[in-house]
């Protein structure tokens, strides 16, 4: 594959173009569609690709433009939204039979605030279900494929925005993570995926999954992409009650300055055998690239690691039942025809099994059992004593370290088709479950390549730090990113 | 926690419980793979939990409370566009009581 290397000049520089009339919004909206024309039916990456919501838009941009006017700080750049994620353009489906024909009466917080510095979406991408999945195959409307190698998947459950941002279907895009679905899809496709700390974005329209978990984040192709549209869709909302009362942190001034002094610390448990071959050398060659760069490099424990899967297919799951409870068929989404003598009962349960797909009904199950009276302090109670010696276990390793360096996948993107076992998928996200478990910020970014099968595989690494430090997680990947620039698929 | 396999009958049960309706192929194959993710979530009982706090959110929050203010909400009209049945200005739904039922 023809590959060219990334600028990492961010989003703020396309706004600049648009605003000085060196290209028009429109202009830009055109190209991106005419590569969405390109490879958008091999990828897969949208739902619904929204042409003539997008060229209003950008028409809207122009002619303020002309007014003398300022559209904002993101003035043309042209976003993908998972589809998940509530707007009034299109259709919001969760890539789920249940809520096909939905349409948002009311606009994700996010999207209000990113359209209101001039963004323009230009369509809704795929997820596995309800964000239920490592792949993206578990969408209702068939997987979306990688853009570096078609015949393999782009992570999940992001895996539209994380192609759709590769593939350069847009500038950038939004995801959301429960337990790695920003962050593993971003490694997988190659480019930069961030999960924010708990409750520093607002979560008002993101369709709930596991809300102690869930949190929306940006991917972009550099850094200061993910860091400017994290500043324009942070802080605290009226209509979250859980978004943090913190102000947000300026993360662009000093963002291409290396941090002096940084500890970047390595837990012992994420340079595991049962990373492959390929991801161990591209972790040893960032831990390298960090050194030269006068990082002192610290090694710690986080014991704790290989439990996270295990603590959150407890944790989510039972989160997850209780959430899509809402979808009962009565008030919107599918109602599935009725029998003689069928009451609302028999409504509810037949709706809600023709509508969900087998891995949602599987973890809707796997919740309400560990829910159940007999099972609750086996399960639940006792996984939620074990998240909190998780975080206590980060807390502890943040005192001998800034950030902690690690694979984001202890794989790169595998074949469509290739886990058909559910718990060889959850194991895809061994490194990055325990980050929303504690709460705390992640980033994955590209550090390095896989030859596979003839394809060459993107490797992210992932960096984490404490609660609320987004600033200095962003200039420490930001440091891993000059020392290696990324590429895209030209 | 103990590992065990579940029986047709129970997850019969969690699916009522989950307001699902399996057809029988389905209950055979969720039996099969709901055991098999329990018997590695029963990794859990290994750990030494004593003297840890359940943690259920990762914010210290408590409630907040708003001014108790009318503000702008959607219109029934918008609201009801999504409603798979409705009557005038309202939901359809089955009949909940029976005749007389109060």
């Amino acid at each position: 594959m023809n590959t060219q290397t990334h600028a990492c000049d961010g989003l703020a520089a396309i706004a600049q173009s648009v605003r000085s009339g060196a290209v028009t919004a429109t202009a830009r909206v055109e190209a991106c569609l005419t590569r969405i024309e390109a490879r958008g039916a091999e990828l897969h990456a949208f739902n619904e690709v929204l042409a003539s919501d997008a060229r209003a838009a950008a028409a809207r941009v122009d002619a303020a433009i002309q007014r003398g006017e300022n559209p904002g700080s993101l003035a043309g750049v042209i976003l993908a939204i998972k589809d998940n994620i509530a707007t009034t353009i299109g259709h919001t489906t969760c890539s789920s039979r249940f809520l096909e024909n939905y349409r948002s009466p009311f606009d994700a917080t996010v999207i209000g605030r990113l359209q209101s510095q001039g963004a323009i979406v230009i369509g809704k991408t795929n997820l596995d279900e309800f964000a239920m999945g490592s792949s993206t195959e578990n969408s209702a409307f068939g997987a979306t494929r990688n853009p570096w190698d078609s015949s393999r998947v782009p992570g999940g459950s992001s895996g539209g925005s994380a192609a759709a941002v590769s593939a350069s279907f847009c500038d950038a895009a939004l995801g959301s993570d429960t337990g790695g679905s920003i962050r593993q899809p971003a490694s997988l496709c190659g480019c930069v995926g961030f999960k924010p700390t708990y409750g520093r974005v607002s979560r008002y329209g993101l369709v709930a999954f596991g809300s102690s978990l869930d949190q929306i984040g940006p991917f972009a192709r550099d850094v200061r992409g993910c860091a400017e549209l994290f500043e324009a869709m942070a802080g605290r909302d009226p209509l979250d009650s859980t978004t943090a009362d913190l102000e947000v942190p300026d993360c662009l001034t000093q963002l291409d300055e290396p941090l002096r002094g940084l500890r970047v610390g390595i837990p012992r448990e994420y340079r595991s055998e049962a990373n492959a071959p390929s991801v161990a050398r591209v972790l040893e060659d960032a831990i390298s690239a960090y050194q030269s760069l006068g990082a002192t490099i610290v090694d710690v424990e986080l014991p704790l690691t290989d439990i996270g899967i295990s603590t959150y297919y407890v944790i989510a799951p039972a989160e997850a039942s209780s959430n899509l409870a809402r979808f009962d068929g009565i008030r919107y989404g599918k109602r599935a025809e009725m029998s003689a003598g069928d009451g609302l009962e028999e409504l509810y349960a037949k709706s809600r099994s023709e509508g969900f797909g087998p891995e949602v009904q599987r973890r809707i199950m796997l919740g309400t059992y560990v829910l159940s009276s007999g099972y609750y302090d086996a399960y639940y109670n006792r996984a939620l004593q074990v998240r909190r010696q998780i975080r206590e276990e980060f807390d502890h390793a943040f005192t001998k370290c800034d950030v902690l360096l690690g694979p984001t996948s202890p794989i790169p993107a595998f074949e469509i088709g290739g886990k058909s076992d559910p718990w060889a998928m959850y194991l895809c996200d061994v490194y990055t479950v325990n980050t929303n478990i504690a709460g705390i910020p992640g980033i994955s970014l590209n550090a390095g390549f896989a030859q596979e099968g003839g394809a060459t595989l993107p490797i992210g690494m992932q960096l984490q730090a404490p609660a609320f430090s987004e600033a200095l997680l962003l200039r420490a990947a930001r440091m891993l990113e000059i020392a290696r620039p990324p590429c895209y698929p030209a | 926690m103990t590992e065990r396999e579940l029986s047709v009958q129970d997850v019969r049960h969690i699916a009522k419980l989950s307001r699902l309706a399996p057809d029988d192929a389905t209950v055979e194959a969720m039996r099969s793979t709901l055991s098999s993710i329990l018997g590695h979530i029963a990794k859990l009982s290994t750990i030494d939990v004593a003297g840890a706090e359940p943690m259920a959110h990762p914010l210290s929050i408590t409630n907040r409370l708003d001014a108790d203010v009318p503000g702008p909400t959607l219109s029934i009209d918008l609201v009801l566009l999504n409603a798979p049945a409705k009557v005038d200005r309202f939901l359809a739904v089955p009949k909940v009581l029976d005749e007389g039922g109060a």
